[in-house]
């Protein structure tokens, strides 16, 4: 009679959760850690439910843990330098830089050199920033720095507008979103199909070392990633989606659901690169189509007056289609 | 302050902006009631020893378990499990196989030799149960742990009652029944078997005692008039359940039909099957929707080969074994009626399992009782009208199975207790049930149910070896593994990682989280993606 009919570990909850008792220590994640490092401590101002909050911490604890504890970060302008270092407090507990709103990966270029030529060369460098910093008013400094192969780490934190300006369009805002300069009036309400730029891929196209992109809803994955990045020596990308709750209208607790849903939907396909070459994806685990993910936010509610916006839904969907054939997010 | 603007500040200084003063609701751990908990009809914490369950930790889920039932593997093999049905997860994929869990864990304690303490202090006060069946078995156990002595009197030659004398051997092996009953006596209560108590009151007094448990069961067969010739075979099914445990096996024949459609019914035509009947017939006179069986007996008889005639009722029974049965058909209320469409059926002998009675003759001049569709009526606290005799089981009005009388006899221990010290057991108020919506699904793995293995059906129709085998070591890890903890932290740290703020503070292994007001804004990401539903948000108070 056969008794072994399951031959599986099934730890409950996998690593799904951030922790998990019946995992070993060493297997748990970064933030399930007693002794986080809490790189952006309480006392910041972002508002409830910051999706960049969270986003900052989960991949500084992670940079962190990967070099023992020795980065120096250097921040553009944006709402985590805002809402973290209004004067006279600092929310940061690791060595942190800021200088303009377009200049981070420059200012990372030369405290990577600086360091070098001094010979603390164990020290490491995060550069880090928003959309708008990064996608926008930050982009030459950044393809310079990555075409110069600097050793530096640079994370967007992508929450698809300028929040703390007043919510404007940047070039990583979606197709129809609403913001503060795209109304939701006319012809073609929200933000215009067809424009805008895919950082990650333009990174890629620099072929560096390391390009990834990953979510707040999903922390293994992103700690995994940060960790890897830590790993390497050279220009490296990593491109985290954090909602806001503020710009895009959302319930502050629905800040993970909604990070969720977009993985879940292909709109935000998490994926790896080397040189620019993609090695790999996170596959999608119960795909969910793009309305879910649409609904729950305000700045997408003129598709779904008293009749739903049929077409640009489609359009939405075809978007999220297209991604998940061309990353191969589902098997 | 007078740091020049712009130079550098302080790690870590922004501790001194408290921005808990923005919130307007604020999160609150709690505990909510499991589901399977809510419906164990023996009260039993499943979700409490699945927990150490999960972690390899046998012991301590074992004793958690026992602390509610004596009987864990009787109950991983009799038990209906309604926590089953209940369960959460049954939303998800599969409910989790509790009943399994709880075998495997009677198994191994049986397998160890695990015994329950005795109590550390004597009561001095000493309780007579009359019935040694799960419900009297189940008061003595709690009793005894409350401290108190306790005498068992029971009129069988074996203790065990229904569970010995009603439940057929492939479903619950006797060595499991004795193993279990003997960690009983173990702890010091004490059995007198082959004697009938005929005055409840009269034994009390002469044997001192400061209170009594009656769960005498149902042990007499309800009849039907059926007209019959004189060498008609007809039997009821108590007696022939009752006759497979003595030395003189009841005699059936070869075509075998049993009257009624409750689980006894089945049990009797199963056993039927194994007695070598060729023919096994279960007459019952409404559906199969309307059967009161349990849909996985039906199934399993109906694998070994008996059959069912649904809707039939029998009219009589002549001499030369034939059976006259009239079809039925059934009205716009689900009540059969009669459709002078008659068949013939061919006997040897006719079981009828109609359901039983309760002899009720110790009751006999006890004043201030109420008697209802004869059995005793019982206060919420288990106890008669008659002040100091407590009864339960299925001699009480309720729902007849082995986990239901083991549920009253815990409950009725807990006021036999409360009663002895002059003082009334009240009960704690229950949580609010941790329903489906309360959870957060996305965090479990998906995962089968390990379902068990069976006998394979030859060897299940031809002995009396039992039919549902338990579950390996890991298997059971498995299975304990998928429970999803409803409504009880089972220190997932995703409250503790998914915080914006880091404003909850995790407490180290086994003490859970709390909050930081000091810094919790309010939004409510941690009650969002607690996968279990142990955080709630209340509005902040002015």
């Amino acid at each position: 009679m056969p008794n072994e009919l399951q031959e599986v570990k099934f730890y409950q909850t996998g690593t799904f959760t951030v922790g998990n008792r019946l995992l070993e220590e060493n297997e748990r994640a970064v933030q399930a850690n007693m002794r986080r490092t809490n790189s952006l401590n309480s006392g910041h101002r972002a508002c409830q439910g910051c999706g960049e909050a969270l986003g900052a911490r989960y991949a500084i604890d992670a940079a962190m843990r990967a070099t023992d504890n020795k980065i120096v970060a250097v921040n553009a302008t944006g709402c985590l330098e805002v809402f973290s270092t209004p004067y006279p407090e600092s929310s940061w507990q690791i060595p942190w830089i800021h200088s303009l709103f377009g200049n981070a990966a420059a200012v990372a270029s030369g405290v990577a050199a600086a360091l070098r030529v001094t010979g603390r060369t164990s020290t490491r460098v995060v550069a880090q920033g928003g959309d708008g910093g990064t996608t926008d008013i930050g982009f030459g400094c950044l393809s310079g720095m990555f075409e110069r192969n600097d050793d530096v780490l640079y994370i967007c934190y992508d929450n698809e507008a300028y929040m703390n300006t007043g919510v404007q369009r940047s070039s990583a805002t979606p197709p129809t979103a609403r913001t503060a300069t795209t109304m939701a009036v006319g012809k073609e309400p929200g933000n215009v199909f067809g424009t805008g730029k895919n950082v990650p891929l333009i990174a890629m196209a620099h072929f560096i070392p390391y390009v990834a992109t990953a979510s707040v809803a999903n922390l293994r994955d992103l700690e995994f990633k940060v960790t890897k990045a830590m790993s390497i020596h050279g220009a490296r990308y990593v491109h985290i989606h954090v909602p806001c709750p503020l710009g895009w209208g959302s319930a502050p607790a629905d800040t993970i659901k909604l990070a969720r849903l977009a993985v879940e939907t292909g709109l935000f396909p998490l994926f790896e690169a080397e040189h620019g070459e993609i090695t790999g994806s996170t596959k999608i685990r119960r795909k969910v189509p793009v309305e879910d993910y649409l609904r729950l936010q305000k700045r997408f509610a003129h598709l779904f007056g008293a009749k739903p916006d049929e077409a640009r839904l489609a359009r939405v969907q075809a978007n999220a289609d297209r991604n998940i054939a061309k990353f191969g997010l589902m098997d | 302050m007078n740091k020049p603007y712009a130079i550098s500040l302080y790690p870590g200084s922004s501790l001194a902006n408290k921005t808990g003063s923005w919130r307007t609701s604020r999160p609150m751990y709690l505990d909510r009631l499991p589901p399977c908990n809510h419906a164990c009809p023996a009260g039993e914490n499943i979700q409490g020893w699945l927990y150490p369950a999960e972690s390899g930790d046998y012991e301590t889920a074992w004793r958690l378990l026992t602390a509610d039932n004596p009987f864990p593997a009787i109950m991983g093999r009799v038990c209906y499990h309604p926590c089953e049905g209940a369960c959460n997860r049954g939303k998800l994929d599969e409910s989790v196989g509790i009943n399994s869990v709880e075998r495997f864990l009677g198994d191994e304690a049986i397998r160890r030799d695990w015994k329950f303490a005795r109590p550390a202090f004597e009561s001095g006060k000493h309780v007579l149960v009359v019935g040694a069946g799960p419900s009297g078995l189940s008061a003595a156990y709690h009793l005894r742990r409350l401290g108190h002595r306790v005498k068992v009197i029971e009129a069988g030659p074996l203790p065990g009652g229904m569970m010995r004398f009603g439940i057929p051997k492939y479903r619950l092996p006797r060595d499991i029944l004795d193993a279990e009953v003997k960690r009983l006596v173990d702890m010091g209560v004490v059995l007198e078997m082959n004697r009938k108590v005929s005055n409840i009151l009269e034994t009390v007094q002469v044997g001192q005692f400061d209170a009594a448990f009656l769960a005498v069961g149902a042990h007499i067969a309800k009849r039907a008039y059926i007209p019959a010739g004189e060498a008609a075979h007809m039997l009821d099914a108590v007696a022939v359940l009752r006759g497979m445990e003595g030395q003189d096996k009841p005699m059936l024949g070869r075509r075998v039909v049993v009257y009624g459609g409750g689980n006894t019914a089945l049990d009797v035509a199963r056993t039927a099957k194994r007695m070598g009947a060729s023919e096994a017939i279960i007459v019952y006179r409404r559906n199969r929707e309307k059967m009161p069986a349990h849909d996985f007996e039906v199934e399993e008889a109906l694998q070994e080969g008996v059959l069912i005639k649904w809707l039939s009722t029998i009219k009589n029974m002549a001499d030369e074994g034939t059976l006259t049965v009239e079809k039925m058909q059934l009205d716009d209320k689900g009540f059969p009626q009669p459709t002078g469409e008659f068949e013939t059926l061919e006997a040897d002998s006719l079981v009828l399992a109609l359901g039983q009675d309760v002899d009720l003759s110790l009751l006999d001049g006890v004043p201030g009782l109420t008697l209802k569709d004869g059995t005793v009526e019982v206060g919420p606290n288990m106890m008669t009208g008659y002040a100091g005799i407590f009864a339960g089981g299925d001699m009480v009005p309720s729902e007849r199975t082995v986990t239901v009388a083991v549920g009253h006899g815990k409950k009725a221990a807990r006021h036999i207790d409360a009663w002895l010290r002059g003082k009334s057991y009240d009960p704690p108020p229950k949580h609010e049930i941790a329903e489906f919506d309360k959870l957060n699904t996305w965090y479990y793995a998906d995962a089968p149910k390990t379902v068990r293995p069976m006998l394979e059906l030859a060897r299940r129709t031809s002995t009396f070896d039992e039919v549902v085998s338990g579950l390996t070591e890991t298997n059971a890890l498995f299975e304990a593994r998928r429970c999803l903890s409803c409504g009880n932290c089972f220190e997932c740290d995703n409250c503790y990682g998914v915080c914006p703020d880091n404003a909850v503070i995790k407490l180290g292994p086994g003490k859970r989280f709390e909050f930081n007001f000091d810094y919790c804004k309010g939004c409510g990401i941690c009650v969002s993606e607690c996968p279990c539903g142990a955080i709630k948000m209340v509005p902040e108070t002015i």
